[in-house]
């Protein structure tokens, strides 16, 4: 093999820096720029907290930011469930039949969003359903369910069937087979499916905004209908940024935690 | 076992009702005319012809396309080099970097797009450069993570072998590496050129009220003008381009392997 050249391995850094730089640059900008004193976004005057306060005293935004929770929280629970229902359900099937199932629940990960997005419009409007946050949700719901799927089918496929079948064997019943056996194997994938699940929803914009009435707003929405440039949605953003770190590193962080536990409790073989 | 499939009968109700009727729906919409009640609806294949004779309508439509194009070069030309020195790193710095790249990809891309807004304040530049970097911000991290995964398949053994029959590191990453991550190279490119050709925020954001793209186009005319056929045609009309596209590049990259 080739020997390493340092000049390289100093050109590879750099360019991975720069990459990673641009990356983050517009997230350090509005965290530097949410302490601003000054409205602007071009010249920094002198730190405050002014804009803090301003988004804490925004009704509208502090109504989107509890608009969009509670939607992504109803849309996880309701997706991850009919989800895994469903993924479970799927790896039973026939293959012919699971094969087209998996291709309609597969069109709203390709198509793009605007067009998922009108169809449910035009649901929603042929069947005389004033759109609200009602219908917001079910669209939530819609189009997390996919992402649930595909997260934990892979993951049942490589489940051996002979375990459940072996439970139901020794006289356990369907309901207990499943939830005993199946569900603690596919576990894991069922909290990376409901994480994808709770992201999608909390980020949408675009069938938000199509399938949301006029008296509801998500972050989102709110952030689009904006008519001027507001530093608020600095301070908004920044508090977004530290919340998601937090979350993606615990996220991380607890299946490795459990994994050294777990070695710990074996017996060494 | 077999009686765990009728777990999955509600999903198909649920997906006959929240995905299928919607795609029959602007189906229908498109190929019909406004004003029309359900039942009594005449095919029309105005909506189309409207579309294909109005000079502007092409123009975006070209517009549109050009940028998306931009987008996906731009994203393989700076996404390939990391893609690959990322892969060059050992495995847990590797880990690491994937997880960096991937992090911001978590924050709600409005808010991102909204700061890449005061950023370019700085600068007095034309409408499309700015909606062009914030696209290519937006879309570089799916592009380097695919091209990524790629790559880190690839068998090191491979590689080896090259350098054995006396390939310097240049002819070894032509005739091995670059080849073999063609297939990341093609689902990057369905992951950024897809969700470029119909965006509208980045546009709105960042091109400000005169700059229209297709999916401007698609929002005015189901928001405002509530001209809901004409705005199921131009969707239509939209994701046929965008199939036509995928398909495209996937019998290009077949084509390439079969050589």
């Amino acid at each position: 093999m080739e020997r390493k050249k340092p000049f390289w391995n100093f050109f590879t850094s750099g360019y991975l820096i720069l990459v990673l730089l641009f990356i983050y640059l517009p997230i350090l900008y509005v965290m530097v720029f949410s302490f601003n004193d000054s409205k602007s976004m071009v010249s920094f005057s002198g730190f405050s907290l002014r804009w803090y306060e301003s988004m804490f005293s925004n009704r509208d935004m502090l109504d989107s930011i509890k608009n969009t929770v509670i939607i992504a929280v109803i849309a996880t629970a309701v997706s991850t469930v009919i989800g895994t229902v469903a993924a479970i359900g799927l790896s039973k099937a026939r293959r012919v039949i699971r094969n087209i199932i998996l291709e309609i629940n597969n069109l709203p990960v390709l198509n793009p969003d605007i067009v998922t997005a009108i169809g449910l419009m035009l649901l929603f409007l042929s069947l005389k359903i004033r759109r609200s946050a009602v219908t917001l949700t079910l669209a939530h719901i819609s189009f997390c369910i996919p992402y649930v799927i595909l997260s934990i089918l892979p993951k049942l496929r490589q489940l051996d069937d002979n375990v459940a079948e072996a439970a139901m064997d020794l006289g356990a019943t369907p309901w207990k087979a499943l939830t005993r056996v199946i569900l603690p194997q596919i576990y894991p994938a069922i909290l990376s499916g409901a994480l994808i699940a709770f992201s999608m929803s909390f980020d949408d914009f675009v069938i938000s905004y199509f399938t949301a009435g006029m008296d509801v707003q998500n972050i989102s929405m709110y952030v689009y209908s904006m008519k001027r440039f507001n530093p608020a949605v600095n301070a908004l953003s920044a508090v977004i940024v530290i919340v998601v770190t937090m979350i993606l590193i615990l996220a991380n962080l607890i299946p490795h935690l459990r994994d050294k536990k777990n070695k710990k409790e074996e017996p060494e073989t | 076992m077999k009686s765990f499939f009728r777990m999955s009968y509600p999903y198909i109700l649920w997906i006959a009702i929240f995905i299928v009727a919607p795609m029959i729906l602007i189906l229908l919409y498109a190929v019909t005319r406004s004003g029309n009640s359900t039942l009594t609806f005449r095919f029309t294949l105005e909506n189309f012809t409207r579309f294909f004779s109005d000079p502007d309508f092409l123009r975006v439509l070209g517009t549109s396309l050009r940028i998306a194009l931009f987008t996906t070069v731009f994203c393989i030309l700076i996404g390939y080099p990391a893609a690959l020195f990322i892969a060059q790193q050992p495995e847990r710095r590797q880990t690491f970097l994937i997880l960096l790249l991937t992090l911001p990809m978590w924050i709600n891309m409005l808010l991102k797009t909204y700061a890449w807004r005061g950023i370019l304040m700085n600068f007095d530049m034309d409408s499309e450069i700015k909606v062009f970097i914030g696209m290519v911000y937006d879309f570089l991290p799916y592009m380097i993570i695919q091209i990524h995964t790629a790559i880190a398949k690839l068998d090191r053994e491979l590689l080896t072998a090259s350098y054995d029959l006396g390939a310097n590191k240049w002819q070894s990453f032509l005739k091995v590496t670059l080849p073999l991550s063609v297939p990341g190279i093609i689902s990057g490119i369905t992951l950024v050129f897809l969700p470029a050709v119909s965006s509208f925020v980045i546009p709105k954001l960042l091109g400000g009220g005169n700059y229209v793209l297709i999916g401007t186009l698609i929002e005015n005319y189901f928001l405002v003008a509530g001209d809901w056929n004409f705005g199921s045609a131009i969707s239509l009309i939209m994701a046929l381009i965008i199939i036509g596209a995928m398909y495209l590049t996937r019998k290009l990259d077949r084509d390439a392997e079969e050589e």
